[in-house]
């Protein structure tokens, strides 16, 4: 079936089979950024944005994106060189695998709340797992961010 | 994964719920769990293009459509003062926000899940749900029967009554983000308590006493008048004395909320 | 003159994390070519059963197949999948496909089509004819059952390390110093208990695969997520029966190893269609495959004796582990001994013993997990040494303060190797402190119905196998005086092409971004024996510096000739290699650019380097957990760990890998269970049931570092990959003891086990 929709800002008309899950779709369609831990909906690897919210890619078809919009991080890479820069400056992206699923759903909570604290961080962000970094990593370069950010960069 | 040969976006109601009378038809609501399973359908049938998906509230009630995601629910501010933060609290352990921007309440209440906090929260509320031939049935009712390939009507919304029901919700999981060992939700109105208990593993049930003015007693009473069950998350025992604990726990959060 | 910038013991960038933080596809499926058959496996719903028959027929009409084999079409010559060293201490004890299936889950058939719903078909049409048989489900009936795992004649151990598959052993040994039972006789307390440790999964975030393809020159191209590409290279050579010189394996970013990558898991598999169909293939595995038929951590049970007197003074240690390696042998005869050899070691005593028993059962195969048996030994043997403390009434950080190990200590149980470098001392002062460990311990009632207890655990682990691990690197300078470094040990996102960059910018005076690395290629790079035991930055590390140094002697020797005068008399800036005494001079650029010119000799040096000693970090971890009374539900609200990693090469690495380890550590300790049907199917197999720890499940972890500085290791460093998941079970475990009075010793401590203890106590 045909699927027209908006993929990082460019309108597109793909085809895709009626039980094609949205990961693999996007993936064929060579947003190769979005990856995939589980096959039960609980890693958060494959976060992309479905009109604007994280959603898991690997439970949305691809059928339900058609006259929607979708923003991998292959769409968002200024935001993931700046915000994924505050990462790297703690080494917390290691292996990196769960990098793309991590800063996604973290961009969606930046555009949601411009503040938040430690706490609401790590609930907002609970969904994305990790198996390197021991997520302090990451909850220091968030919070770095949000403190750069407030400085009004 | 689920297999079909057609995927429908439903136009209309009405056009919904005539493709889903064929067997070989399956909604697609969130997708989590069905995506779990390795049946194969003629049609898939998406209803996120009926505006299912609100939540209205006027003087009696609560009316939520039935494609509402668990995230609204969550952070329904005027939902979640009502009811003093139940919906937070049975929403936000659910795996992740973006788990929960999916998942929506019409596929939580219709699946019956037996570890639905969803379905444990609302039974303790005084819940319609509404389906498009049926009409208006108490969620009570509604829960008690078994999920059947046969059940072929539509879920269109889920109606709470503003009864003036004080609510608590408590629970506990082995990992912060994991099903629930123990689902609790509470509530009170007037002299008469409700007690939903879920994850027995058991799909949720509600139970009510009057108030004898013994938490304690009241929590073991209520404890005891459910069935319970092992699984790898918890033996039978367990969930029996957890049951006890958070019940009491709930009431005495709500005899908090009266005082306070 | 200003001040040189220095890299090593600097919080350096890694050098691939921008590409990782945009998402850039440099992973295995990323690179894969479209048209790659997809390989999948048929796992065998038995955990033990003769193949009678495979009936093709149905499966071989589906549109898109290419191909299916059964046992009848691999080569019948027996192999290891463990990543270890030639000859390796893990029996020969598999084939690719074998007509026995030995647990649920171990593969059956192998079939490859154009796509994944013809796989999918293809493989829910084979008929598969089962012979089921009876199982050896229970590790502590393995030894000597009279149902044998592997009774096949062609089943063989190359190194002598006590295997018999006759009777279920995969190994078997003993060792010791003193007389243990004397020794135990004459103490005033003397302590007997045992542990319980599960087959953990690693659980990284990519799962296992593999991508393959014959090249121009017909060879066997191998693109795979691997920890040990040289070994892959030689293991498929052995299970595909065909020359080593055939074979390529390419390591890409790998998402996640763990020692899971250490043992070849989903190599065989497209390896074999390749050879079969001359065409691509891939094979990408499941979660579910992951959690069921991979290489998990080694169940142990551990059983210690320990014995002191009343003065505190500690002087026997016993310890007997029994090891399960589940079907097949990987990694089992090695991970056991570090279960004695790597906790024994943290104690001066006058007498210890080891002994050990490795056992072939009905389950999937164990391998290598971070810690590799050391994190089995020291939860056992930091618990006894919790209890012997608690028995005696002494507070186990004094108790530990009288005893420990030191610096210049001969270590009896480490092969006598000399303690060179040790602040484990420090460590725990250091610790002690960030715990508040005076005021907190045992345990302070919160007044809400909960309690918070603390507890405490030492632990080592060893820098690279000693005698057996070889690092090498090579490096050359480029046109415009760049260089590119030549590494064969992978990067599994740990960061040590960066770490390895830094010494060498800082032993040739360069920029850290004039240090091209290369990942590893087995055609291209020098041999390494690949990322595990702990051993990149000790010892490739100190290849680097080896390298480096000769490569300074080759570009001053080179700069002599251009610059006409004796090499004695000039010196390399890192920029330009100048007289000091004169006015010579040439730049590196204006070298690297003439040696592109009438030239020859190449200016490249090499090293490869062993280690006599693995030189053990050391560290301190302290746990604080609140524990609820009426429920036993224990939440861990901080933990505090101190290592001595000798020189930190890179503190923002070094502390990401700390709290990385310890966080798996937590879910060891706490969620991580492994359960089984009654017939021998794994209940945990998806990472819905397997429960890792999320952001929300690990409480506040903090890292701080107390150096030493070991002679041997480049710069003064030692390992940090492995050690830091050794501290939390043990440590977890007594400060739940501390706030309920409940003991827990069989992994994961849950909130039921804690709950149906203090109602015993009642």
């Amino acid at each position: 079936m045909k699927i027209q929709f908006v993929l990082n800002g460019k309108k597109i008309t793909a085809e895709a089979e009626p039980s094609t899950t949205l990961y693999t779709f996007l993936r064929d369609l060579g947003c190769l950024s979005v990856k995939c831990g589980c096959e039960t909906a609980n890693c958060g690897l494959c976060t992309v944005l479905l009109d604007g919210k994280s959603v898991l890619s690997c439970s949305v078809l691809a059928g339900r994106v058609d006259g929607s919009e979708v923003c991998t991080l292959e769409g968002l890479q200024q935001e993931a060189e700046e915000l994924g820069g505050f990462l790297a400056a703690e080494g917390g992206e290691q292996c990196g695998f769960c990098s793309p699923g991590f800063l996604m759903n973290a961009i969606a909570m930046l555009r949601e709340w411009k503040e938040p604290d430690e706490e609401s961080i790590k609930e907002y962000m609970a969904g994305n797992l990790c198996r390197c970094s021991g997520y302090m990593s990451q909850l220091r370069a968030l919070t770095k961010y949000v403190a750069y950010k407030k400085e009004g960069h | 994964m689920i297999q079909a040969r057609n995927y429908v976006k439903a136009e209309s109601i009405q056009q919904a719920y005539e493709l889903n009378q064929n067997r070989g038809t399956q909604i697609v609501a969130g997708m989590l769990w069905l995506k779990m399973g390795k049946r194969t359908k003629t049609t898939l049938l998406d209803l996120s293009g009926l505006e299912l998906s609100y939540i209205r509230e006027n003087e009696e009630e609560f009316s939520i459509g039935a494609m509402t995601t668990l995230r609204d629910l969550e952070t329904h501010p005027a939902l979640n003062e009502v009811f003093d933060g139940v919906f937070r609290e049975c929403t936000k352990h659910i795996v992740g926000v973006q788990f929960r921007n999916l998942a929506t309440i019409g596929g939580s209440v219709f699946g019956r899940f037996g570890f639905s906090d969803i379905l444990t929260c609302l039974l303790a509320l005084d819940t319609y749900v509404e389906f498009f031939h049926e009409g208006m049935v108490p969620l009570a009712e509604f829960a008690k029967r078994t999920p059947s390939v046969k059940e072929r009507d539509l879920l269109l919304r889920i109606v709470i009554k503003k009864d003036g029901r004080k609510a608590a919700y408590q629970s506990q999981r082995l990992t912060k983000t994991d099903f629930p060992q123990i689902a609790v939700c509470v509530a009170k109105k007037e002299e008469t308590w409700f007690v939903s208990v879920g994850a027995r593993p058991e799909r949720a049930e509600c139970i009510q006493l009057t108030d004898s003015g013994d938490v304690a007693a009241m929590a073991a009473k209520a404890a005891a008048s459910f069935s319970y069950r092992s699984n790898l998350r918890a033996s039978e025992e367990y969930r029996k004395a957890l049951t006890q604990v958070y019940g009491k726990r709930a009431m005495c959060q709500i005899l908090e909320g009266d005082q306070g | 003159m200003e001040k040189k910038k220095r890299y090593v013991n600097a919080p350096v960038v890694k050098k691939d994390a921008k590409a990782l933080v945009t998402g850039k596809p440099v992973y295995t499926d990323d690179l894969a070519p479209k048209n790659c058959l997809i390989v999948k496996v048929l796992r065998s719903p038995h955990a033990n059963a003769w193949i009678e028959s495979i009936d093709q027929k149905a499966a071989l009409r589906v549109p898109g197949l290419r191909c299916i084999l059964t046992w009848e079409d691999v080569p019948n010559k027996r192999f290891t999948m463990a990543g270890q060293t030639y000859p390796e201490a893990s029996p020969y004890d598999r084939l690719i496909l074998d007509r026995q299936v030995r647990f649920v889950g171990d593969a059956v058939a192998i079939v490859a089509g154009e796509n994944e719903a013809a796989v999918d078909r293809a493989l829910a049409l084979l008929k598969v004819n089962y012979r089921v048989l009876d199982a050896v489900l229970d590790f502590r009936t393995a030894k000597d059952n009279p149902i044998l795992v592997h009774p096949e004649e062609n089943w063989h151990a190359l190194c002598p390390v006590g295997a018999d598959n006759k009777r279920n052993l995969c190994a078997c040994g003993e060792s010791g110093d003193g007389d243990v039972e004397a020794v135990l006789r004459s103490c005033d307390y003397t302590i007997e208990r045992t542990y319980h440790t599960l087959a953990n999964q690693q659980t990284m975030m990519e799962t296992f695969r593999t991508f393959t393809y014959l090249d121009t020159y017909g060879r066997l191209n191998v693109v795979s997520s691997t920890q040990v590409p040289f070994h892959a290279r030689r293991i498929l050579a052995h299970a595909l029966d065909i020359p080593k010189s055939k074979i390529r394996v390419i390591k890409p970013r790998i998402g996640g190893g763990f020692g899971a990558k250490q043992t070849v898991v989903s190599e065989v598999y497209p390896a074999i269609v390749t050879m079969k169909t001359g065409l691509a293939a891939k094979m990408i595995y499941s979660r579910y495959e992951s959690q069921i038929a991979s290489s998990p951590r080694h169940e142990m049970e551990i059983t210690v004796r320990a014995g002191a007197d009343a003065d505190g003074r500690l002087r026997a240690l016993d310890v007997y582990t029994l090891s399960n390696t589940g079907a097949f042998g990987e990694h089992g005869p090695t991970t056991v001994g570090l279960s004695g050899h790597k906790s024994i070691p943290l104690y001066r005593t006058e007498a210890h013993r080891f002994r050990y028993d490795v056992v072939y059962t009905n389950r999937m195969s164990s391998g290598a997990y971070r810690g590799y048996g050391a994190t089995q030994g020291i939860f056992a043997v930091e618990s006894i040494i919790n209890e012997l403390a608690e028995q005696m009434g002494m507070d186990p950080v004094a108790f530990r303060e009288k005893n420990m190990v030191r610096e210049g200590d001969i270590m009896p149980a480490y092969y006598n190797e000399k303690s060179n470098s040790c602040a484990l001392d420090r460590c725990l002062a250091r610790a002690k402190e960030m715990m508040n460990w005076e005021e907190k311990y045992p345990a302070r009632d919160m007044g809400n119905g909960k309690v918070r207890g603390v507890g405490v655990a030492l632990a080592m682990q060893g820098s690279a196998i000693s005698k057996v691990d070889v690092g090498s690197v090579s490096i050359k300078v480029n046109d415009d005086g760049f260089y590119t470094l030549m590494i064969g040990a992978s990067d599994m996102g740990t960061g040590c092409d960066t770490i390895l960059a830094q010494m060498a910018a800082d032993c040739l005076d360069c920029d850290i971004d004039e240090i091209v690395v290369h990942g590893t290629d087995t055609d291209i790079s020098p041999y390494d024996s690949g990322s595990y035991a702990s051993s990149t930055t000790y010892l490739t590390g100190m290849a680097v510096v080896q390298a480096c140094e000769k490569l300074r002697e080759n570009i001053i020797a080179k700069a002599a000739q251009y610059l006409d005068c004796k090499k004695e008399t000039l010196e390399f800036d890192g920029k330009k290699v100048y007289q000091p005494e004169g006015d010579k001079e040439i730049t590196l650029l204006d070298i690297g650019n003439r040696i592109m010119c009438n030239n020859e000799d190449d200016l490249t040096a090499s090293a490869t380097h062993s280690s006599p000693v693995s030189p053990p970090p050391f560290m301190v971890g302290m746990a604080e957990v609140e524990v609820d009374k009426e429920t036993g539900q224990a939440e861990l609200i901080d933990y505090v760990a101190v290592v001595d990693c000798g020189t930190v090469v890179n503190p923002n690495l070094a502390r990401v890998q700390t709290e990385g380890g310890l966080a798996q550590g937590i879910g060891m300790a706490l969620y991580e269970d492994v359960t089984y049907s009654a017939a021998g199917q794994m209940y945990q197999n998806s990472l819905m049931q397997y429960k890792i720890p999320s952001r929300l499940d690990v409480g506040r972890i903090r890292v701080d570092f107390e150096s030493s500085y070991e002679p041997t290791g480049p710069f003064g460093a030692k390992s940090i990959g492995e050690i830091v998941i050794n501290t939390p079970s043990p440590a977890i475990a007594q400060a739940v003891y501390h706030a309920s009075h409940v003991r827990v010793r069989e992994l994961p401590i849950t909130a039921e086990k804690i709950f149906f203890g203090m109602q015993e106590q009642k």
